[in-house]
This record gives structure tokens, C-alpha cells and sequence, in this order.
């Protein structure tokens, strides 16, 4: 997994509520075996019309922003169907960040496993950090800190579970880390046999 | 004395490997379901890595989402990228020596429906899908829900997740519903209730009289929905309902180990004393059949209603939500409910494509029409049930008032397979989201019951089934 250390780059303002993963990446794309490729793919009933042309009122269709790392967004951002199949559209476009009030429970965990940082801060850093956006600002989001850096260098502190940023600063294979527990697991699964003998036969 | 814990933090408690000082937890997995659109990248990464599954045995695979539910289906997936990603289950599942019904296998079905038909889900396990729904199987009192496909190749690689435990909250539904109001209806009533988010980063225990009074097809239909409200999970405490449709299921404790079950599954409840991070109390008498009316399911109204204003409201987020939902979905505000004409009707999926859900149907659509323009279709949530429903008549009920009856899969519930709407289609739909472009790009859900669907079915346009 890529490392998430400090992010500079344009953010793409979309002030919307409750973004679900069926508007991020519609199910047509969900046909692929591959985990690249999507980010041609990115919200694409909202960027494209039925006959493929680019609907230029969508933000990502507009100058800067179609180089945008970073997207501010309305709150539960990422609801609905837990297709991982979101965070990689998001990454194969080169989104690295996300900034809103709050995200569903599974493309918030998603974004973690992908080198995605998911930014929660309350309504009003959101909204102003969305007019920086709107205006063009570039931010700065560094996860060493904790802090998102707005226009003439307000900053904004956010909070991340250690363990979460620890995986993220590192660049971390979670599998790779849970497998050092595999004697307590199997001691689990012992144990486990001992009382529920029924979940194993 | 320890502290009086809740249903969820006793079956959390109890699949806990390691713990780490931020409250990050090594949890055990029970049992991994697994389909075809979310797990190709996970076993692929297994091969990259060279690493194996830990616990074949405790893994069941079924393909649901690409299937085609058309009669002919035995010939094959006519889609190609449908077909390649059935075709790398198959391959997948082969390799790695998991337990797998294949398309053409009675059994196969949508894999939150087959799950608990087989007895695969039982109370107090963990069990984990790449699928939001998973949030189905707590109606067994299993902790249930969904993953990515990135933590899908964590459990198959060692049968546990990273997890840090989520919030309580109790939904408490009071006294009886009333005639005609069913599962569904009052889920949807508590996502109105509480929104999509409402739930967010909390597991939702379910409670009252109106939640001990339906039948595990209902409950699994309340906890499917669990997730459109935001929530990890939800949960029932298992008791004797639970208990009656286990008993002599092929993957259920069998013999002696059932009772030992039984024994165990008891103690399965929250303690007196419990505390929940979130309370929230709906009265069963206050709920009548509902009806989705925009592009998520909190948009959501009774029948006896009219749409909404959006004038009416003063968060701007959520007015111009508002606008963009009615524009899509072609509406305008004030109008009624009942006013709104139908061209498709789909009865199925994870939420309502169960016997009972067929029967509830077959019983509004006995002796009346198919209204003319509509087309309605019903597709049985697995082969089992599509089997029960014909040995029950069902289907010729269904065919006699004009539906089609079809092979078990996801279809218009998602739309992946051939089995979609046409732009500015509208739909009275048993599945559970109405999101944008949700059953085929241009598409308008109405979500509903299966009574609701089917009295919109004969009638052409959303009805009080109460009044038929
Ligand atoms: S029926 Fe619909 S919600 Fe259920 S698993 Fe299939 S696609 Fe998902």
C-alpha cells in the first residue's frame, strides 16, 4: 500500500449530502477482476452522459479540477453498497484525500486499506475548507501533524485513530501484521472447539 | 459481579484474539460468505502473496449478482464480463477448496438468503460478507456485516478482521402493528426516522414487542435494512423463533449439539442493566405501509401521504437534495402518493425474496391482473424458495395474474444482470435502495413491501394495500 505522509494538490468542491458508492462508481464497473483501471469510471453517470460526451457543469470535468487529489465533501460521504470498488475509483483518478463531516462505517474503513485518508472535521471547517476549494485554494493535508492547512494558512486539527495513521504513515499490509498473532489464533480456535465443538464439525 | 453487558458486547467479547492499547481488536471470524463482483481482487492478492485460506470449511461461495434469471439460463451468461467474473468464483473457489453452489445448483441464491436457509448462520457468531447486506443475518442474534474486498482477503488469509468495536444503540419498536404492515414498513419507518446516518458507527439491537412478534423472514428483512440507516449491524436476540427455524437445517448443529446450542444460544440477550450509546422508541401503531418517494431511503413517506415540499425545509444541504431527488425522480411536490403511475414492478432480493415475502405477494395478486403496461416480475431469493413456492401453487398464482416468475438471483435489485430499467422507468421495487441509477441508469425506485408491490402491480400506480 502506498504511504500517506503530507498531501498538497487541488481540491475538487462537491457540496453534497450522502454521496453514495453507487454515484462514485455506478455497478456496470463493477465487473472487473482487476482492482485498477477504474478511475476512467469515476462517477460516471454524474461526468458523462449516456452517450460518453463530458457534462461540463460536473466539477471534475472543470480546469483545475480534473488534477484533483483531494475532494470536500457533504456529510455521510460513501454510503451505501460496500464495493471497495469506490476507494480505487477514487485512487486510479488520483484522489488521495477525502474532507467531510462524516463517512459511512465501510468506505471509511475501505479508504484506510487503499493509502486513502478520509479528513472528519465538523461542519464549519468543512464549509470553509469547501469555499477554499470553490476558490481554487490549494490544501495541504498532513497526516504526521493531524492538520489540513486551508487558504492564508489556516489550519484545521483532525483526529485518527492511532493504530489507523500508524498503518497509513508506514504504508502497512495488514495481513502481513495480523499474521504475527497466528499462534493466538489457532489458540482461539482451540479453545473455541472446546466449548462450541458444533462450529467445527 | 461483572458489568451487565449488551447482546453485543458479549458476542464481541467473545471472538476477541488480541487487543491493542487504542482499542483496535484482533476478531475472530465464525463464517465468511463470499460472491462473485467482491472477491476476485482478494484472491488474487492471496496468490500474489503466496498465502493460503486459513479455514476453507468456514467459507461458503455462491455467484448472485451477474446470474440471469431468465428460464434459459442453463446456456450460460450471455454477458462477457459477467460471465469472466462467475467463471474466476469458479476457478477461485477450486483452487483454494471452498464450498461453493454453483448457478445451476437448486441451492444457489442470493448469498444473504442462502446463508440462513442452509443454517450457515446461527446466533452469536461473527460473520462477515463483501457485501453491505450482511447486516441481514443478525436477525439470528449473529453479529453480521459487511466488508471490502481488501478485508475479504484479510479473513480468507486468517479468518480474522482488524476491528475496533462500534457504538450500541436500541431501536425499540412498542406494541402491535397493525393489519397490513409488515417488516419492511416498519424498517423503512425507522430510516425516516432516524435518516441514513443515523446509525453510523453503531451496532443497532432491535427490541419490543413489535420486533419479537415477526418471523425470522421478517426480522432478516428489518436487519437487511439495518445498513440504509448508516448502521455496522443489526441484531435480534435469538429466542424460540429463532431457535424452531434452525432445527434441522444441513449446516445447523445437529442431534445432541443442537440442544448444547440451544443451551448456549440462551444466554444470548442483553443484560438487565445494559446501557446503549443511542436510544430510540417507535410505537407500532404509528406505522402504516410506506413508500419511498425520492433517492435514498430515508426519503421515505406513508402511503396515505403526499411528497414532500422542499420549501418546507431549512437545512440547505438537504433541500437541495430534496430538489435534485424530485427532479430525478419526476415528481412534484404536494402531489399524492397514490397518484403515482408504475411501469415496473420488481418482487425480490435480499430484503423481500423470501417464501414469506412471495406468499404475502401471491396472496394480493390471487384472482386479479397484472395492470396493462406494467410489467412485473418475481424473482425468488434462491432456488429452495422458488421450489417451496411452486410446491405451494405460488407460481401459477403469479402466472395466472400476469407476472413472470424467474431464477433466483440479485437481478433489478441491483441490476448488474440483464434484468434493468430504462431511463425515467419507474419501478415499485422490494429491494432496499433507491440511490440514483441504482436498477439501471435513468431508473425511478419506489421502495415498498412485497404487498405493496404486488397491489401496485394490479392496480398500474402506488397503493394502500389496506384498500384492495
Ligand atoms: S439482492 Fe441486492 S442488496 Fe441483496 S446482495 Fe443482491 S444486489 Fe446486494
Amino acid at each position: 500500500m502506498q504511504k500517506f505522509t503530507v498531501l498538497k494538490g487541488t481540491a475538487a468542491p462537491l457540496p453534497m449530502v450522502n454521496v453514495d458508492t453507487d454515484m462514485i462508481i455506478p455497478k456496470q464497473f463493477l465487473k472487473t477482476i482487476e482492482r485498477t483501471g477504474l478511475g476512467k469510471y469515476l462517477f460516471n453517470d454524474m461526468r458523462f452522459t449516456p452517450e460518453g460526451a463530458e457534462k461540463p457543469e460536473f466539477v471534475l470535468n472543470k480546469e483545475p479540477y480534473r488534477h484533483a487529489s483531494i475532494i470536500v465533501a457533504g456529510d455521510n460521504f460513501g454510503c451505501g453498497s460496500s464495493r471497495e470498488h469506490a476507494p480505487w475509483a477514487l485512487l486510479d483518478f488520483g484522489i488521495r484525500a477525502v474532507i467531510s463531516t462524516s463517512y459511512a462505517d465501510i468506505f471509511y474503513n475501505n479508504c484506510f486499506k487503499n493509502g486513502i485518508l478520509p479528513v472528519t472535521l465538523p461542519k464549519e471547517a468543512v464549509e470553509e475548507l469547501m469555499q477554499d476549494a470553490k476558490e481554487q485554494v490549494e490544501l495541504t493535508i498532513d497526516l504526521e501533524k493531524q492538520q489540513v492547512v486551508g487558504g492564508n494558512g489556516k489550519t484545521y486539527a483532525f483526529d485518527i485513530e492511532p493504530f489507523r495513521r500508524k498503518c497509513l504513515l508506514d504504508g502497512l499490509d495488514d495481513i502481513g501484521l495480523t499474521l504475527v498473532y497466528e499462534d493466538k489464533i489457532a489458540a482461539f480456535e482451540t479453545a473455541q472447539k472446546n466449548t462450541q465443538p458444533w462450529l467445527y464439525s | 459481579m461483572t458489568a451487565p453487558r449488551t447482546l453485543f458486547q458479549k458476542i464481541w467479547d467473545s471472538h476477541v484474539v488480541s487487543s491493542n492499547d487504542d482499542g483496535t481488536c484482533i476478531l475472530y471470524i465464525d463464517r465468511h460468505l463470499v460472491h462473485e463482483v467482491t472477491s476476485p481482487q482478494a484472491f488474487e492478492g492471496l496468490r500474489m502473496t503466496g498465502r493460503k485460506v486459513h479455514r476453507p470449511q468456514a467459507t461458503l461461495a455462491v455467484a448472485d449478482h451477474n446470474v440471469p434469471t431468465s428460464h434459459d439460463r442453463a446456456k450460460g451468461i450471455a454477458d462477457p464480463e459477467s460471465r469472466l467474473q462467475v467463471d474466476t468464483l469458479t476457478k477461485n473457489v477450486k483452487e483454494f477448496g471452498i464450498t461453493y453452489f454453483d448457478m445451476n445448483d437448486k441451492r444457489q441464491g442470493i448469498v444473504h438468503i442462502i446463508g440462513p436457509e442452509q443454517g450457515m448462520t446461527q446466533p452469536g457468531m461473527t460473520i462477515v460478507c463483501g457485501d453491505s447486506h450482511t447486516s441481514t443475518h443478525g436477525a439470528f442474534g449473529a453479529l453480521a456485516f459487511g466488508i471490502g474486498t481488501s478485508e475479504v482477503e484479510h479473513v480468507l488469509a486468517t479468518q480474522t478482521l482488524q476491528q475496533k468495536a462500534a457504538k450500541s444503540m436500541r431501536i425499540t419498536v412498542k406494541g402491535d402493528l397493525h393489519p397490513g404492515v409488515t417488516a419492511k414498513d416498519v424498517v423503512l419507518a425507522i430510516i425516516g426516522a432516524i435518516g441514513t446516518a443515523g446509525g453510523t458507527g453503531h451496532v443497532v439491537e432491535y427490541a419490543g414487542e413489535a420486533i419479537r412478534g415477526l418471523s425470522m423472514e421478517g426480522r432478516m428483512t428489518v436487519c437487511n435494512m439495518t445498513i440504509e440507516a448508516g448502521a455496522r449491524a443489526g441484531l435480534i436476540a435469538p429466542d424460540e423463533t429463532t431457535f424452531a427455524y434452525l432445527k434441522g437445517r444441513p449446516m445447523a448443529p445437529q442431534g445432541e449439539d443442537f440442544d448444547k446450542a440451544v443451551a448456549y444460544w440462551k444466554t444470548l440477550v442483553s443484560d438487565e442493566g445494559a446501557t446503549y450509546d443511542k436510544e430510540v422508541v417507535l410505537n407500532a401503531a404509528d406505522i402504516a405501509p410506506q413508500v419511498t418517494w425520492g433517492t435514498s431511503p430515508e426519503t421515505v413517506a406513508p402511503i396515505t401521504g403526499t411528497v414532500p415540499d422542499p420549501a418546507s425545509v431549512e437545512d440547505e444541504g438537504k433541500k437541495s437534495a430534496m430538489l435534485r431527488a424530485l427532479d430525478y425522480m419526476g415528481l412534484q411536490a404536494g402531489m399524492k402518493l397514490t397518484d403515482v403511475k408504475i411501469d415496473k414492478v420488481f418482487i425480490g432480493s435480499c430484503t423481500n425474496g423470501r417464501i414469506e415475502d412471495l406468499r404475502a405477494a401471491a396472496a394480493v395478486a390471487k384472482g386479479r391482473k397484472v395492470a396493462g403496461g406494467v410489467y412485473a416480475m418475481i424473482v425468488p431469493g434462491s432456488g429452495l424458495v422458488k421450489a417451496q413456492a411452486e410446491e405451494e401453487g405460488l407460481d401459477k398464482v403469479f402466472i395466472e395474474a400476469g407476472f413472470d416468475w424467474r431464477e433466483p438471483g440479485c437481478s433489478m435489485c441491483l441490476a448488474m444482470n440483464a434484468d434493468k430499467l430504462e431511463p425515467g422507468e419507474r419501478c415499485a421495487s422490494t429491494s432496499n435502495r433507491n440511490f440514483e441509477g441504482r436498477q439501471g441508469r435513468g431508473g425511478r425506485t419506489h421502495l415498498m413491501s412485497p404487498a405493496m408491490a404486488a397491489a401496485a402491480a394490479v392496480t398500474g400506480r402506488l397503493t394502500d394495500v389496506r384498500e384492495l
